[in-house]
């Protein structure tokens, strides 16, 4: 498959240029036969006739337009009008195969044939693992950069060209390949090493849910080991990529509406998720509290449903605003208008409410009904919707009390997926902790942050992922987990981490403590500050650095060394 | 009937045929070997092999490889001849003519391996 479509460039030309190639031929043919039997007039006047050879030469040089003369002798009248037709129809062969050579090259469909080789030998030439990332819009973009943050490759498929090349304008840290193609045709995923064994998976982010659907079977056929991450608009979407063992199906709207509902209702919850899920390094949002009371929520499209439906749950009074009633079909009580009026908002006890959600799918509206809500109850906790990623500068400037971005939390969410597989194991089970568990590890969190993000990675007890540990587990020695948290430089110092959760088999243990000893095969998801993951892997695969952190002492390690010592 | 396979025939056909003209005759006499013939050869092998461009099956990338091959020992031919009768002072002599008639039987070979391949893909062609 790969050859061929490197292959196909070369076919190509071969096959558009055999008509211009017999034109030359003809034409050379026809000149030198002509010149070897058209008589001719030597020096002494006597009738000789050119071999082949020099009538080649001759020919050769006249049609090229270069023109030495006439060669051996002055040509004959006969030979001087059989050079005229020559040199027209040479030169117009020439000029008709030089342009069927120009033409191929602007020709389109071969342009394109040849960005699809260069694409598909750079995917080939990928030397670490990969994601394939289909639909570069306002999600993907993200998804792809913050990847590229996290140091994970990405392949990019986008069926719009305009995006392809705003992917090669986007200043990354290392070459993302890019093609414009549709990701719904198996041949595209194919050419973006759908089969390649360094291809990790594959997500599918375009605005389509056919689109979405095709590429997750298609990459679940051809490649089962794939983790497939996929977008579903529509519920029986999401049921039906989930049918075939789809890995994640995200509905934008319900994750989105899932956030928000936590952000007012369970802030510390909320807290956990982002400061877990953001980009490492950036600072960390502050805590806050969403007054309890009345809720006006603007907008009850597919997200309003969604939100209000969550909201609902976790037991807030809402009053709904909305221009479309009956298409909507909204509750009783519900609010007929837009909301970006004072008589609307009036109508929906603004005075009374303790908050206001705008989340309709137009920004400038959204911010309109913040402005109008915040001059008539100016003690209002403000979230809106943001939309469109290029509006971040009015929101910053709006001042809110909290913007939901869609891309950003799908994003997110996406990279947990990808980067620590462990993460969404971890959420999905602190959502069935009360609230006071919560906050007690949103505050040692904070303690342990310093204001920054912390950063979160996996410690597999593997051979290949903690050689010493696995050594001493193999051995029969008892490894605590306290053990690797201690700083190996001074192992009365405690690094600046915390275990999250341990997984063992199909058990998974959050906080796991201190004396908990560890067994081979265990992963623990650990999160801590920016670079004390390179401190903690020193015990990991140095025996030695293990054996000082629980025991306090160091011992000779190598023969050289043990018998130095043992003299 | 098609007219674009008719073509591509008629030159390969001819391509072996001209060939076998030229190798026809007592290997080392320049006078059972016409230049005019070799010249002829050389342009219908040349426009065989233009002709085979682009195939993408297993059968024509064989046919356009038997039609290099074809072209290279029967350019070799000729240079050989160029080379005999204008830079060397013994001319034509019966050893470098049988060396020509030689390569042109290497063109032959190559020429009629085309010829068979071309009936082995009408024969297994279904109808």
């Amino acid at each position: 498959m790969q050859a061929r479509m490197r292959n196909r460039a070369v076919f190509l030309i071969l096959r558009r240029m055999r008509l211009p190639l017999l034109v030359l031929i003809a034409v050379y043919a026809i000149s030198v036969l002509g010149l070897v039997l058209l008589p001719g007039i030597d020096a002494e006047g006597r009738p000789y006739s050119l071999d082949f050879f020099h009538a080649f030469y001759i020919v050769t040089y006249t049609i090229t337009t270069i023109g030495y003369g006439e060669l051996p002798y002055t040509f004959s009248v006969a030979q001087r009008l059989w050079m005229v037709l020559s040199i027209y129809l040479g030169v117009v062969g020439w000029v008709y195969a030089v342009g069927a050579l120009i033409a191929l090259f602007r020709d389109p469909a071969f342009r394109q044939v040849l960005v699809e080789g260069r694409f598909t030998a750079s995917v080939r030439r990928l030397s670490e693992p990969f994601y394939i990332v289909c639909g570069y819009g306002d999600t993907g973009s993200l998804v792809v950069h913050d990847m590229n943050e996290h140091g994970l490759q990405a392949v990019v498929v986008d069926i719009d060209p305009a995006r392809i090349s705003e992917l090669t304008l986007e200043d990354l840290n290392f070459y993302v390949p890019g093609l414009c193609a549709d990701a719904a045709q198996p041949d595209t995923l194919l050419a973006a090493g759908l089969k390649l064994p360094l291809c990790a998976g594959v997500v599918a982010l375009t605005s389509s849910d056919a689109a979405n659907l095709k590429v997750a079977i298609t990459a679940k056929l051809l490649n089962p080991a794939l983790r497939v991450i996929c977008r579903a608009d529509a519920r029986d979407t999401e049921a039906n990529m989930k049918s075939f063992g789809t890995d994640a199906a995200i509905n934008p709207f319900d994750a989105f509406a899932n956030r928000l509902a936590m952000a007012v209702h369970s802030p510390d919850l909320y807290l956990l998720y982002s400061w877990l899920t953001q980009t490492p390094g950036q600072p960390l949002p502050l805590r806050y509290q969403p007054p309890r009371g009345l809720w006006v929520l603007c907008g009850y499209g597919r997200f309003g449903k969604a939100v209000h439906r969550y909201l609902e749950f976790e037991g807030v009074e809402t009053v709904i605003i909305e221009k479309e009633l009956e298409m909507t079909r909204a509750p009783k009580g519900a609010i007929h208008g837009r909301g970006t009026e004072a008589v609307t908002l009036r109508e929906a006890h603004i005075e009374k409410a303790v908050g206001i959600v705008a989340g309709t799918d137009d920004d400038a509206n959204n911010l309109s009904i913040i402005v109008t809500a915040r001059s008539l109850n100016p003690n209002l906790f403000q979230v809106a919707r943001q939309n469109a990623r290029e509006n971040d500068a009015i929101f910053d400037a709006a001042r809110l009390d909290l913007v939901m971005q869609r891309s950003r939390i799908i994003s997110n969410r996406i990279l947990a997926l990808i980067s620590t597989p462990l993460l969404t194991e971890f959420l999905r089970a602190t959502r069935h902790q009360d609230n006071e568990w919560v906050s007690e590890l949103v505050d040692r969190l904070w303690r342990l942050a310093s204001n920054r993000t912390p950063d979160l990675w996996t410690v597999a007890l593997t051979p290949d992922g903690a050689p010493a540990v696995h050594a001493a587990l193999a051995d029969g020695r008892e490894v605590r987990l306290g053990s690797l948290q201690n700083d190996p430089r001074g192992r009365e110092q405690r690094l600046n981490c915390l275990a999250l959760l341990l997984q063992r088999g199909a058990e998974m243990q959050l906080l796991p403590g201190d004396d908990l000893a560890l067994a081979p095969g265990d992963r623990i998801l650990m999160c801590g500050r920016p670079g004390v993951v390179d401190r903690m892997q020193w015990a990991l695969v140095n025996a030695g650095a293990l054996r000082y952190l629980q025991t306090g002492e160091w011992r000779a390690e190598g023969t050289v060394w043990r018998w130095l010592v043992e003299r | 009937m098609n007219i674009e396979k008719v073509i591509f025939s008629f030159f390969i056909v001819l391509a072996l045929t001209l060939n076998f003209g030229f190798f026809l005759g007592d290997i080392d006499n320049p006078a059972h070997h016409n230049v005019y013939e070799l010249y002829a050869a050389i342009v219908v092998n040349l426009i065989a092999t233009v002709l085979k461009f682009g195939e993408r099956t297993q059968i024509g990338a064989v046919l356009l490889a038997t039609s290099l091959v074809a072209d290279l020992q029967l350019i070799a031919a000729a240079l050989l001849w160029t080379i005999a009768v204008h830079a060397t002072s013994d001319g034509l002599t019966p050893g470098t003519m049988a060396s020509i008639v030689a390569l042109s039987g290497g063109a032959l070979l190559a020429n009629i391996i085309s010829v068979v391949l071309l009936i082995v893909d009408i024969v297994t062609l279904r109808r």
